[in-house]
């Protein structure tokens, strides 16, 4: 018996991922009463949320009274190209003030207003200054807090310990299996309801703000026990990253700099976003440097088109390089130092100085910075139940960023935590119902855990010679050069291929050593979660022949009316991917209504 | 700039013991120790352990002690040496070794458990929270750590004395505790534990934690001194005391 044979537990729910989302789903069932798991791949509190920089967007009025929930709804339609599922959407937009003022009864500090209110600042694709932020260093303050309130409340957590199959008993979950990272022995657990709070896929790309940990660990494992995967086809390049030096190209440079008023500039000292302002967002945005400029000084005016929403701001940069006025490091200017005093930037943005002044030698309080677009999020996911956050799998409930839906074809900044907490406490709600209601028993299947010992203890006894490093190292490349921000079918179809080979060269990786502590091997495993993240997402942008968010077709430049009805469902049958396009739910009239108004 | 070559001392082994093994490889421009300690892991050594995530500073992963200097490996540029020097690269002394460069840091979140949680006053009339800016400045300072868990390496109450750690919670849970007992909507009332179970008297203020603080937390004079100030209030002040002893009787 696979119980007697691998250390077992058992637990009504498991939250797998430790981030802002798993740790609220944790504290949610738990509070339940259920009995709750959380299980990490890394040490509490190191997950990527703690990378988050800017704030958490909730229509909370502070600055400007006027916000409100329907005005942030409509912020995340538009921004989202309007593929987004509107019921998320209007829940998100309802529920984030709540989650974020809760954080503060659990003793988080947020930056105040004068009137001793929470502060809120400006960012891309919202109309009113409204994300909740600490400096630069929100997502730290956020995780701490989460982490501290999830440990005083008992839960059991289990660290660097990384699940890689989930186990089902007539098509529900029964439970999950995977390793312990410190011994490499085998843990199993089983349990009623699994709550994915995994993060995105996006190390699948070289250039890329992700860690180690996002190999689409949460997508694959649902996708392998058949669960839909939806707008798949949907990344975020965050538009600007590091580019300079080399081992630091990718690393994040906060949106904030941009609402704190730091303008985009080509080596020609232009501040050529005022060439790329959309028809759809012509109405809202300023059209000269003199009318952005007003906006500064009151935010009454028409905004600055340096924070249009991301999809927009990358694809302009990426733009000016490849007509010759970028950096010779292949970036654009960022520049706040012209228009904000030194000690002004180190107060709103410590950890942005920080970091250019550590690993770039630039000082951004004198100098611009230097950057370029950077794959940051994956807006797809799996598909899920908007107001449960349940899966097409019975007892699997998936939340933040492993979970599509709420962004559409695009997500805005400061939205992703909001999300984390509004849907993180939805899917620890409906995981301990499910659970609560749940009659019958389940039982584990022996062979099935077998199977996936036998295939995580293979790359040791393998016959090949490839290096997991190496065959992560051409995946990315892959993906970069084929898979990017501009797309073409041809170039999709030969990364398919590639992604076909590298699967079979995944078969003959060779690990060295023993499994204590083995990041090789760790790699090896993950290399399954990879690809296929990478695969789902290829033939999801190979299906949607237009351009629209997070996914540009050079060959279909233009928004398509028929594909902005659909969602893109990836669903794997009998081991291999099959696609469809499902018609999105129908938006009620007084929503309708809310998109229109002209503001 | 043309890829340097480099000599790197990296200590490998497990609890049973291990010795510093010499690799010699390639340095890109910009490169920080951690680059280099993938491109040995990707290219000669493929089972080296070592702890990172954010590669910014960020998250407090990847401390170690560099040419006997502890850091956080992803902020530690390779242009800090001089060419031709060797870079040994050692995991933190003060917790049991795992392998190679990660250690066993449980120590740090068995302290945690046992600090009391944050519990808020009532909320004003209004339903609201305010706090001023200038009242919460100083606790945000603590709120920056990102838990690397360096300042806890360095201390010397128990960088080589495992006997002091039951009875000792250690720089970075002073920090905490600071930043809770400083907090202007917390209720909670944690002197007794800050004296004798977090054994904050241990503390001679040498200020070593504050030294590599990678975040700049200003630990001993902004944390651990006004501690030791307020438990010297409650338990020492003689007028306090008689005070008390007054308030007791009503």
């Amino acid at each position: 018996m696979a119980e007697a044979k691998y250390e077992t537990h058992e637990y009504d729910v498991v939250v797998i991922g430790a981030g802002g989302a798993g740790l609220r789903a944790a504290v949610e069932a738990s509070a339940q009463g259920v009995k709750t798991a959380l299980v990490c791949k890394s040490l509490l509190g190191k997950a990527h949320t703690v990378m988050a920089e800017g704030g958490i967007a909730a229509a909370m009025g502070n600055v400007y009274p006027e916000d409100n929930w329907k005005v942030h709804f409509r912020d995340t339609m538009r921004g989202g190209k309007l593929l987004n599922n509107w019921r998320m959407a209007q829940i998100h937009a309802q529920e984030a003030p709540d989650r974020v003022l809760e954080l503060e009864e659990w003793g988080a500090l947020f930056d105040r207003t004068k009137d001793g209110l929470i502060l809120q600042r400006d960012f891309g694709g919202h109309r009113y200054a409204r994300l909740a932020h600490v400096g630069d260093r929100t997502g730290l303050e956020m995780i701490r807090t989460l982490q501290q309130h999830a440990v005083h409340k008992g839960i059991d957590v289990y660290m660097e310990c990384n699940l890689q199959r989930l186990l089902t008993d007539g098509g529900r979950i029964a439970g999950a299996f995977g390793y312990w990272r410190e011994s490499g022995k085998f843990i199993m657990f089983k349990c009623k309801a699994v709550v994915l709070a995994t993060g995105g896929g996006g190390k699948a790309w070289k250039v890329t703000s992700n860690s180690w940990e996002y190999t689409g660990d949460g997508v694959t494992m649902a996708a392998d026990v058949g669960a839909d995967l939806m707008d798949i086809e949907f990344m975020q390049f965050h538009p600007t990253g590091m580019v300079w030096p080399p081992s630091v190209r990718g690393i994040l440079v906060t949106e904030g700099v941009r609402g704190d008023g730091g303008t985009l500039k080509n080596t020609e000292g232009k501040r050529f976003m005022f060439n790329y302002i959309p028809e759809f967002f012509k109405a809202e945005t300023a059209e000269t440097e003199q009318e952005a400029d007003a906006w500064y000084e009151d935010k009454k005016n028409r905004r600055t088109p340096d924070l249009l929403p991301r999809d927009e701001v990358a694809r302009a940069i990426n733009s000016e390089v490849k007509a010759g006025r970028g950096t010779p490091h292949g970036g654009v200017f960022l520049d706040i130092a012209s228009r904000r005093p030194a000690d002004y930037i180190q107060k709103r943005l410590p950890s942005m100085y920080h970091q250019f002044k550590e690993l770039a030698d630039v000082d951004i309080t004198k100098e611009a910075m230097e950057v370029g677009p950077t794959c940051h999020y994956s807006m797809g996911g799996v598909r899920v139940d908007a107001d449960s956050t349940a899966t097409t799998v019975p007892g699997l409930f998936a939340a933040g960023e492993v979970a599509a839906g709420l962004h559409g074809a695009n997500r805005l900044g400061g939205n992703s935590l909001s999300d984390l907490l509004v849907f993180g406490r939805r899917a620890g709600l409906y995981a301990a119902e499910y659970v609560k209601s749940f009659s019958g028993s389940l039982s584990v299947n022996n062979d099935q855990v077998e199977a996936h010992a036998r295939t995580m203890l293979a790359p040791f006894e393998s016959r090949g010679n490839e290096n997991p490093y190496t065959i992560h190292t051409d995946l990315q490349e892959c993906m970069q050069d084929l898979v990017g921000i501009i797309r073409v079918e041809s170039e999709l179809k030969q990364a398919l291929e590639i992604l076909q080979t590298l699967k079979q060269r995944s078969l003959n990786v060779k690990v060295e050593g023993n499994r204590h502590y083995n990041p090789g091997w760790h790699l090896a495993l993950d290399l399954h979660s990879l690809l296929t993240f990478a695969e789902a997402a290829t033939l999801a942008a190979i299906e949607r022949k237009e351009s629209r968010g997070g996914h540009t077709r050079d060959d279909y430049p233009n928004t398509d009316a028929k594909f902005a009805k659909v969602n893109v469902i990836v669903r794997m049958k009998n081991g291999e991917f099959r696609l469809s396009q499902e018609p999105l739910p129908e938006m009620p009239d007084d929503l309708k209504a809310l998109l229109e108004e002209k503001k | 700039m043309a890829d340097q070559q480099v000599h790197m001392r990296v200590w490998r082994g497990d609890a049973q013991g291990g010795n510093f093994r010499d690799y010699r490889i390639a340095v890109g421009e910009g490169q920080v120790v951690l680059d280099v300690i993938h491109a040995i892991q990707a290219q000669q050594a493929n089972d080296l352990a070592v702890r990172w995530n954010c590669k910014a500073g960020k998250c407090g992963s990847c401390s170690a002690e560099v040419n006997g200097k502890p850091r956080l490996m992803c902020m530690t540029r390779m242009n800090l040496f001089q060419p031709g020097e060797t870079i040994t690269v050692a995991p933190m002394r003060t917790f049991p070794i795992i392998r190679d460069l990660v250690t066993d840091v449980s120590f740090n979140f068995r302290k945690a458990r046992e600090i009391p949680a944050f519990k808020p006053k009532p909320k004003e009339a209004d339903g609201t929270r305010r706090m001023f800016q200038e009242d919460i400045d100083r606790v945000q300072e603590f709120h920056k750590c990102i838990e690397c868990f360096l300042c806890q390496n360095v201390c010397h109450v128990i960088r080589d004395h495992e006997e002091n750690k039951p009875a000792f919670a250690g720089p970075r849970f002073f920090v905490r505790l600071a930043s809770l007992e400083m907090h202007p909507l917390d209720a909670n009332d944690r002197m007794e534990l800050i004296k004798q179970k977090a054994g904050l008297g241990f503390c001679n203020i040498t200020k070593c934690c504050t030294e590599v603080c990678p975040e700049h937390i200003h630990i001993t004079d902004n944390a651990i001194i006004p501690l030791k100030e307020r438990v010297v209030d409650r338990y020492y002040d003689p007028i306090a005391k008689l005070l008390g002893l007054f308030s007791q009787k009503k």
